[in-house]
């Protein structure tokens, strides 16, 4: 398999980081390499195999329903690139 | 004493507990070197002056019966500490000061140790030779112009070269043990659930563990000791029951059956790295223990698993990085335009690079084929494992497939970059823990490691067996102090 | 367009369609605490004050699931008859916007808390019954404010992490009747259960509407729009009625419809395309690694299924059955559950001699225009439940007449007065003294001779008149049934 500039293309829009054409040459070229060893797993049966999405071998912990965390808007806010006090702000959403 | 930096970790608290040294003259000396060895850039933030006030406070008032009383330490920057400077090694983090403390963390301040400063690493610990970090590359204080290796690289720097007497590093796919390999040092990753994830920057979720970084074993299971505690705060902490890791440690491994995998003799691995290996067999004989032939059959396809499973997640897990509600903004005409630029120039390229297989991975059409497959494999991968532990205590293998190497020499073949791992990534897939220990010398004098696999939970007989080899192998590091002016 | 049998289709010339729907209820779990934080979730907070680390996502953060909205959420569950789920993963759906602050959202993709279920509506042709396909939880996000400032958009994250039950009905639905009678019916069931307050002024129940339409007749479903979180009941029906209308169009023309995401603009009553949602809509979908599958027990479930209260279907059978109400009062104080715990507690407090009837008259006549007239909620009723069974009793026991009883009532507006005082200190106690009212309607009769000749000679509507006399010269007090058996022995 092949991955192609549109490819490159769709996936950064969906990551949200730009690429000029140069960059998108480049990842692919990266990306393709990465996935020929990749590929490597389709040498393995594993249509009877569970998928195992973590190895800690728990479930779930409960916590109860108490308000713990307090009104800390100045250390949310704090670090933020642009705000006014109040909210953070962004540049114009277009709906 | 002009000798402080060179004590363990064990040393120093003697020495502050019997009140031959205080926090204050320790503190001091790690500072002193840490200044002269700028030339490592182990640091990406020093915390010096706030490091010997605290000493000093220490000091006054000193409370001898903490396990880690005014011992100087610096940390990996991937650890969020409470305001000072935390930058995962990333421009997009450059100037984020967190208003928390990770747990790891909290856990050694509250046994009496003085943070020293934050220490460089990959960028979003997505690296084999911390050469993508954005505050640039670290020497290993083997040689000159050598990797550290990754991504704990700075941490396994400031232990080699003496900057700190021991530190903390996570690991993923073998960010503790690699760079442990590389430098001569000992680098513990834990099992999966042992020490708190809370305020670890997040690279990938379900194989990121943090874990010790020290000169030698003991010095290893103290930390241990102190930062692996059940935490309510990380839904994947589990709650069992943790060794006095530091007081159990034995060298007593007699009858302890160790196997040896079959499947890491893989194919194209330098003699020097098979030597070591069979070293390694012998002296677990020596110490009265038996090794047995296992395989491991998957072990061939963890790294594609890996490179499938942690991408994936970190694409999600960095998608926080926006330019909304802190680190680096690049100015955009709409908020898509900004997203686009600020994650663009705020990440480097192997994060970029990993956030788009991830994406991949993870897209409509894709995921049975990449993602489910991956989480199948890493199912087969897990079973060998079990299937293996039911006739051994332990696995013992090297730790690299080679030594450390020179910088810049692996940046434009990620692939051959991302098979330095090929031995520590299972181990992060089953999520059991895994000590490297320094095992002997290539050729060139570049230590080489040893790393021993254990039970899920069994840390102790991990320890126990790296304690016991370690006094057999009496290895030492060739430090020259070449940067040193 | 024709209603025909409460039929409801679009009619085109020679063509009849008709409207398919459902929806995707977004219903904010009553919690002190957000899903996966400790933080509030109070409505009405100052801007970024109910934000924690977690909720904004700062590096290292991690989300702990909080028990009683997983409860809130089987409750519900039982509440829709459905299928609880022992085991339901946590799925992230990512996707990046400007209130959404770790760039995805936690909820639950391939393994839902809640399965199938039904929920059975009353229309005035009969009761329908409306699948459920699920019910699974997930967070709320922050809020983006665009008209605070002209350059910027602002954003505020006191929602952001809010627990929600996502309820997704099967296609079943077919007119905006039925849409309206569905919500109400979930919002009943859930304020009954305590798991969601079902105020969509506060946004805390909304809908994604999915519309399509077909011919009448046709088993194939036709290409569906969702329309987005549209938060009212009236909007939803006038977001369908466009919607089916425009697809309606569409077909007629011979054009296609595209499946895609719509805005209802409530300003110009019209739907329209979301472009900037469709470019992002591969939501890369995957279990959340930072938490575990959620398993409850047997135990955990029936704990919950043991103390379900009464819900409104049940509660309505047993107003039937047991004070013998017609199907459609039941159906009326049962909707909502103020308005059926203020029935049950005049049914209790009017004691053995009771008029069940006259108080579901009482409640739903009177009291019901006062409440609609001050715009206020029966909890915040002016008459007490216990004040109004007593209003009733003093009826029922012939202490007053059903007129004064409106005198009194509105008496008892102001400060919930106790209706007996009423009658005893304005001295509206009915004449009820048979001698009295003689004495009265001979003076009366012998005022009127004529009349009372004319009536005699055949003129009945005349007793009117005299029955009208009778009870002004009695100051309105006098028992109109005496009044009336006096009055027709006396013009005999």
């Amino acid at each position: 398999m092949s991955i192609d500039l549109k490819t490159i293309k769709h996936i950064s829009k969906l990551s949200r980081i730009s690429v000029d054409e140069k960059k998108a040459e480049k990842l692919a070229g990266d990306l393709n390499s990465i996935f020929e060893f990749i590929e490597k797993l389709n040498e393995l049966k594993t249509d009877n195999v569970g998928p195992l999405t973590s190895v800690a071998e728990t479930t779930l912990k409960l916590r109860p329903d108490e308000v713990k965390s307090k009104n800390i808007r100045e250390q949310i806010i704090k670090n933020s690139p642009q705000d006014n006090e109040d909210y953070f702000v962004v540049p114009k959403v277009i709906e | 004493m002009s000798d402080i930096t060179k004590q363990s970790l064990t040393e120093l608290v003697e020495n502050i507990k019997n009140k031959n040294l205080s926090s204050t003259d320790v503190t001091k000396a790690f500072i002193d070197r840490s200044e002269k060895s700028k030339e490592l850039n182990a640091y990406v933030t020093e915390d010096f002056t706030s490091a010997l006030d605290k000493a000093k406070k220490f000091d006054q008032k000193p409370n001898l019966d903490l396990k880690l009383p005014g011992i100087p330490m610096a940390v990996k920057d991937l650890f969020c500490t409470k305001d000072v400077k935390t930058t995962a090694g990333s421009k997009i983090l450059n100037n984020f000061v967190p208003t928390y403390e990770s747990t790891v963390t909290e856990n050694i301040w509250k046994e009496g140790a003085i943070l020293l400063g934050k220490l460089n690493c990959d960028e979003f610990a997505m690296g084999s030779s911390n050469e993508t970090s954005f505050f640039g590359n670290v020497q290993n204080p083997i040689d000159k112009d050598l990797v550290p290796g990754g991504s704990s690289g700075g941490s396994a720097s400031a232990v080699a070269g003496q900057l700190t007497p021991i530190t903390i590093g996570t690991d993923t796919g073998g960010s503790i043990r690699q760079p442990a390999s590389f430098t001569g040092t000992v680098g513990l990753k834990p099992t999966y659930g042992s020490c708190s994830r809370y305020g670890i920057v997040a690279f990938a979720s379900s194989l990121d563990q943090a874990g010790p970084m020290a000169q030698n074993v003991k010095d290893c299971a103290l930390l241990q000791e102190v930062i692996s505690t059940y935490d309510p705060k990380d839904s994947t902490s589990i709650d069992f029951k943790r060794n006095q890791y530091s007081k159990e440690l034995t060298n007593n491994i007699k009858g302890k059956k160790i196997g040896i995998p079959k499947e890491y003799r893989v194919d194209g691995m330098p003699k020097e790295i098979e030597d070591l290996w069979q070293k390694g067999i012998q002296y677990i004989k020596d110490c009265g223990a038996q090794t047995i032939d296992i395989s491991l059959p998957h072990t061939s396809y963890a790294l594609p698993t890996y490179y499938i499973v942690a991408p994936a997640e970190a694409s999600s897990n960095l998608a926080r990085y926006d330019g909304v509600k802190y680190g680096f903004r690049a100015e955009g005409e709409n908020l898509i335009d900004m997203y686009e630029k600020t994650r663009s120039e705020g990440f480097g390229a192997e994060v970029q690079r990993r956030i788009m297989i991830g994406t991949y991975v993870l897209s409509s059409g894709y995921y049975d084929a990449y993602y489910l497959k991956a989480q199948k494999v890493r199912k087969l991968i897990k079973n060998d494992f079990d299937e293996a532990y039911k006739n051994v205590d332990a696995i013992l293998t090297p730790s690299t497939p080679s030594s450390a190497f020179k910088i810049g020499e692996k940046t434009n073949d990620p692939v051959s970059m991302y098979l330095n791992d090929i031995f520590t990534v299972p181990v992060n897939l089953a999520g059991l823990p895994g000590i490297s220990i320094p095992a002997g010398h290539d050729s060139k004098g570049y230590p080489l490691g040893l790393q021993i696999i254990g039970k899920a939970f069994d840390e102790q007989n991990i320890l126990n067996i790296a304690f016991a080899m370690e006094e057999k192998i009496n290895f030492k590091n060739k430090i020259t102090d070449w940067w040193i002016k | 367009m024709s209603k025909k049998n409460s039929e409801y289709l679009i009619n085109r010339k020679d063509n009849q369609y008709e409207v398919v729907i459902g929806l995707e209820v977004h219903a904010q779990v009553l919690s002190e605490s957000k899903l996966f934080s400790t933080s509030a979730t109070k409505f009405g907070a100052e801007p970024n004050t109910q934000v924690s680390l977690v909720d904004a996502a700062f590096p290292g953060m991690l989300p702990v699931i909080n028990e009683f909205c997983v409860k809130q959420a089987i409750k519900t569950g039982i509440g829709l008859n459905a299928k609880i789920n022992k085991r339901s993963v946590f799925d992230r759906k990512n996707y990046f916007y400007a209130d959404l602050p770790q760039g995805y959202q936690i909820s639950q993709f391939k393994d839902p808390i809640v399965g199938e279920g039904k929920v059975i509506l009353d229309m005035p042709d009969g009761q329908k019954e409306v699948g459920i396909e699920r019910l699974h939880l997930e967070q709320d996000a922050g809020k983006s404010i665009h008209d605070l400032d002209p350059q910027n958009t602002f954003v505020d994250l006191n929602r952001s992490g809010v627990a929600l039950m996502e309820i997704v009905s099967k296609p079943d639905l077919r007119s905006p009747d039925e849409v309206s009678a569905y919500i109400k019916k979930l919002r009943s069931i859930m304020r009954y259960l305590g798991t969601c307050d079902g105020n969509m002024q506060e946004g805390s129940l909304r809908a994604d509407v999915n519309v399509s339409v077909r011919a009448k007749g046709s088993k194939e479903f036709g290409t569906r729009c969702e329309i987005k979180n549209v938060n009212s009941i009236k909007f939803m029906q006038m977001a369908i009625e466009y919607e089916a209308n425009r697809q309606v169009d569409l077909i007629e023309e011979g054009k296609s419809i595209d499946q895609e995401t719509r805005l209802f603009d409530t300003k110009k009553n019209e739907t329209r395309s979301m472009r900037s949602k469709e470019d992002a809509h591969d939501y890369r979908y995957f279990p959340d690694p930072d938490l575990l599958p959620l398993e409850v027990s047997d135990e955990f479930v029936n704990e919950l299924k043991n103390n379900i209260p009464e819900l409104p279907d049940d509660k309505k059978k047993r107003f039937i059955d047991e004070f013998k109400l017609s199907p459609y009062e039941a159906t009326i104080l049962v909707s909502d559950i103020d308005t059926a715990k203020y029935f049950e507690e005049v049914v209790a407090k009017m004691g053995k001699n009771k008029d069940m009837k006259l108080a579901v008259n009482w409640i739903t006549g009177e009291l019901f225009a006062v409440l609609n007239n001050k715009n206020l909620e029966i909890s915040q009723s002016p008459v007490s439940a216990k004040n109004l069974a007593i209003l009733v009793n003093l009826i029922k026991n012939g202490t007053i007449s059903g007129k004064i009883a409106k005198t009194v009532f509105e008496l008892m507006l102001d400060g919930d007065k106790d209706p007996q005082k009423i009658v005893e200190e304005k001295g509206l106690k009915q004449q009820s003294d048979p001698k009295a009212i003689e004495a009265l309607i001979d003076k009366i009769i012998n005022d009127n001779r004529e009349k009372a000749i004319e009536y005699k000679q055949g003129k009945e509507k005349l007793f009117g008149f005299f029955v009208g006399q009778a009870m002004k010269a009695s100051g309105g007090k006098a028992n109109p049934q005496l009044i009336n058996e006096i009055l027709k022995k006396k013009l005999q």
